[in-house]
């Protein structure tokens, strides 16, 4: 099934996706989103992307084999709990760094929970993607 | 294999476990003169204090003797196989199995924490198993290895259930602290469980019988092997744990009966058997059977002579037994047979091994002045008075001890002294890291034979004072100890044991006839295995019929069984329902799922089916808009998008739905609607009463001071409950790799 309207339309969706996913990743924290509904939004842009243009292309864009992806999502997952252990902290104890930080402002905060908020948006792409295209070829 | 003794033994996977196994011996080497004072050490560091598993270790007098036997044949052991496989291509992985083996096995004696005494124990059925399939591409091996693994592996899931018994009985898995409190055990009500899964660990370990079959097949292992593990050591794990529990379970009836109903029968039945065997390490595995079954037999008593002899006895087996294990590899190695018909006149060649095997077979024979025979002294002193039967505890030690002695001589004396056969040419003597074991161990139980008195007061006395509290009972170790029953019976059996052994080739021939038609535990070890295969066949047959409906049906009934009959049974159902107005928002949504759901079960075509379920998830996102949960709407909405796209994708491949007969369906209506109308009760009774918010208001309260997140749920996801999300994104990954395997594991073109 190749349709112009299709493909044209798709490259801008897969953009535009992307970048969302990005934006909701990184809000999630205050605000609705975060690293699982992040990497769905990703993976949904590639999907349709799959679809107009085929597998072949989607895989070229993503330049990298989504279950690799996804096995370094896992691995940023357990290293931003592993990190605790440098400060002697417990498993997973959220470590925070504030730049710029004024007693009335946090400034820029950067945190290990943002690590592991990336590796599961990771993961939840290159899952997803892993499954879609198999399926895709499969069929 | 006399041509491979060229290639050089000074290996780094040869040298090295000899300097591990070395430098512990050396190490608990030094702990003997507190030990030797009555001095208990012990070790402790936390391990899961929630749990109160501890890493605890005690050098009392049993652990010491065990220890320092593993370190110290180890360290032989270790030196003759680098020989024995020099040059073997896989001998860096025997080496690592077999210091791997030592250190389990010195954790499981040196552990006072029951749990990792445990642990400790599986590591050594592990690597046990792996040393006995060592020769992996033989399928004589690989069978023998997978029996000792199952039968002890069994025990081992038995004694990890009578831990947990013992733990909740006595309230600690500590042993020292147990053993401080005499009769928590045996007056406890779950004593006889206890007991029974304790000494289903200990028999399947040390092959008592009805489990002794594995030990014999063990044999396919490397000689080494067989010289440590399932002669020195690792058999003894079984009678170690016996002793170690001695003081907490024996004196009962049930534990005395039970010891010496298995010993005995074990003794007498692995002594006829050790008769009937040409393969020399065939015969001296059943006479290693029959060393445990001695050993269990005197352990059933609590007395000074019966818990004396017993550490005596074991010490000089292990001294004899490994060193005539040795001996038989080097012979082996040297010859290339073990066949007792073939091995004559081997003394003149071979004159160090005829000498280690001359002391080794002397002190098996319990002859004077060996630690054999001191042994032998105090184990009829010991059955002469056991509290079960003397005669038949004396009886069959007289019987198995006259057939040790034919054997010993069988071992020990006719290879390389007897006129009997033709005698071998062109045999060399092996090289000195092969001589040194043997030479050593055999030589070790003559020097104590003749001056028993230190290691009376260095070991075995602590030893028996940890077995039975104190040394006031322990006996001491005479070699003349006076014109007794004891000696009596002694001389009765070196003049039955010489008569066995002038006659053992006709007598062979005889038990070869006989045992060879009687039942045979091996086959029957078989067939077990064939039925457990047939079972499992039988069931995966019924259960995994291979269609996702039926598994789909099998789940629901099964929850609508398991919800609805818990509801009848509890007479839990109550319908508090208060019956708000519906708002229009409400009642749009509940018209889109209704709808969505008619579609699904209507239509016949499978796209306009899977977009019907979108709609319902569609409905129930919009659900959670309305009560506040985006986070959730967002989540549903693009997994049913990415459901949709994904089933479509399927979809377009497989068959219509076609209209299926009604029968069928009227089955799915019932168990759909008795599902949803069950969910819906209990849903609607749960909302009816007040909800405990004390989770919802601590992370209300928490979520921004301590994680800096104003977004709950995600506060929650990746920072409070970061280790489930961990756990959940990993599940994903293994689905979708899953996924991809089944995928691309397409089935061949013929099958499809």
């Amino acid at each position: 099934m190749k349709s112009i309207i299709l493909i044209a339309g798709s490259r801008l969706l897969v953009a535009l996706l992307t970048v969302f996913s990005v934006y909701m990743l990184l809000r999630g924290h205050n605000e609705p989103g975060g690293g699982f509904i992040g990497g769905l939004l990703a993976a949904v842009g590639f999907v349709i992307f799959a679809i107009a243009c085929g597998t072949e292309d989607a895989r070229k864009a993503l330049r990298f084999r989504p279950a690799s992806i996804a096995a370094v999502g896992l691995g940023m997952a357990l290293f931003a709990g592993l990190m605790a252990a440098i400060w002697s902290d417990a498993f997973f104890t959220g470590q925070w760094l504030f730049i710029n930080a004024t007693p009335e402002d946090k400034g820029i905060p950067l945190s290990s929970v943002l690590i592991f908020d990336i590796g599961v948006y990771l993961v939840v792409l290159g899952s997803v993607l892993t499954i879609v295209f198999a399926l895709e070829e499969e069929v | 294999m006399a041509s491979t003794s060229s290639k050089t033994w000074v290996t780094p996977a040869g040298i090295i476990p000899v300097i591990i196994a070395g430098a512990l011996f050396v190490l608990l080497l030094q702990a003997l003169p507190a030990v030797a004072n009555g001095d208990v050490l012990r070790y402790v560091w936390p391990w899961v204090p929630s749990l109160g598993v501890n890493i605890s270790f005690v050098i009392d007098g049993l652990a010491l003797m065990f220890g320092l036997l593993i370190t110290g044949i180890g360290a032989l052991v270790m030196l003759y196989s680098a020989k024995y496989l020099a040059g073997h291509p896989q001998q860096a992985r025997f080496s690592l199995y077999l210091t791997s083996f030592m250190l389990a096995m010195l954790g499981v004696v040196l552990a006072d924490n029951l749990l990792a005494l445990f642990v400790f124990w599986e590591l050594t059925t592990i690597t046990s198993y792996l040393l006995i399939g060592f020769n992996h591409d033989s399928a004589k091996s690989r069978r023998s290895a997978l029996q000792a693994l199952l039968v002890t592996g069994t025990g081992g899931l038995a004694l990890l259930a009578g831990i947990v018994l013992i733990g909740n009985v006595a309230g600690t898995f500590e042993l020292s602290e147990i053993r401080a409190m005499p009769g928590v055990l045996t007056q406890s009500v779950f004593y006889l469980p206890i007991l029974i899964l304790v000494l289903l660990a200990a028999f399947t370990k040390s092959a008592q019988m009805p489990f002794h079959f594995w030990l014999p097949n063990a044999m396919a292992a490397p000689t080494p092997v067989s010289a440590y593990l399932h002669s020195a050591t690792m058999v003894k794990a079984g009678i170690y744990l016996m002793a170690r529990t001695h003081p907490s379970l024996a004196g009962t009836d049930v534990w005395l009966w039970t010891l010496t109903i298995a010993g005995a029968a074990t003794m007498v039945f692995a002594s006829v058997m050790a008769l009937r065997q040409t393969d020399l390490k065939q015969a001296l595995a059943y006479t290693t059977l029959m060393a445990l079954g001695a050993l269990t037999l005197l352990l059933a008593n609590s007395s000074g002579y019966a818990i004396t002899a017993a550490v005596v006895f074991l010490l000089m087996h292990s001294f004899y037994k490994a060193a005539l294990f040795l001996v038989v590899g080097i012979l082996d190695h040297q010859t290339g047979t073990r066949e007792t018909t073939k091995l004559y006149g081997l003394g003149r060649a071979m004159p160090v091994t005829a000498f280690a095997a001359v002391l080794a077979g002397l002190s098996m024979a319990g002859l004077p002045p060996f630690l054999g025979f001191i042994a032998k002294e105090l184990s009829y002193a010991g059955g002469v008075e056991a509290a079960s039967s003397p005669w038949l505890v004396a009886g069959a030690f007289l019987i198995a001890n006259a057939l040790m002695f034919a054997i010993a001589a069988i071992v020990g004396y006719r290879p390389f002294f007897s006129k009997a056969g033709k005698k071998l040419e062109n045999v060399t003597e092996a090289k000195w890291p092969m001589l040194a074991g043997p030479l050593v161990l055999a030589m070790l139980g003559a020097f104590f034979g003749i001056f028993p008195y230190w290691l009376q007061n260095s070991l075995i006395h602590p030893t028996v004072a940890s077995i039975l509290g104190s040394t006031v009972d322990a006996k001491d170790l005479h070699l003349w100890a006076g014109f007794n029953l004891p000696l009596v019976l002694s001389l009765a059996t070196f003049a039955l044991g010489f008569v066995l052994y002038a006659f053992s080739t006709p007598l062979r021939a005889m038990l070869i006839r006989i045992i060879d038609n009687g039942p045979n535990f091996d086959r029957g070890w078989d067939k077990l295995l064939a039925a457990v295969l047939a079972f499992a066949k039988w069931q995966t047959r019924v259960i995994q019929t291979g269609q996702l409906r039926f598994y789909i049906m099998a789940t629901f009934i099964t929850a609508l069984v398991a919800m609805a009959g818990t509801m009848a049974i509890k007479q839990a159902l109550v319908l508090p329902i208060v019956w708000t107005p519906v708002s229009l928002t409400d009642g749009m949504v509940f018209g889109l799922v209704i709808t969505g759901t008619g579609l699904a079960i209507w239509t016949q075509s499978r796209i306009t089916a899977i977009a019907g379920l979108g709609v319902v998830g569609i409905g129930i996102a919009m659900i959670f808009i309305l009560y506040s949960a985006p986070d959730v709407a967002i989540t549903q909405l693009l997994v049913e998008t990415l459901i949709v796209v994904l089933f479509a994708v399927a979809a377009l491949r497989l068959p219509s739905l076609g209209s299926e007969p009604l029968s069928k369906r009227w089955l799915d209506a019932a168990v759909a609607i008795g599902l949803g109308v069950t969910v819906t009760l209990i849903m609607l009774m749960v909302t009816a009463g007040p909800i405990d918010r004390s989770l919802s208001d601590f992370f209300e309260a928490a979520s921004y001071p301590d994680a800096f997140g104003q977004n709950i749920v995600n506060v929650i996801l990746v920072d409070f409950r970061a280790l489930d999300t961990f756990g959940e994104v990993a599940v994903v990954l293994v689905a979708a790799i899953g996924v991809f395997a089944l995928l691309r594991s397409k089935p061949e073109k013929d099958e499809a």
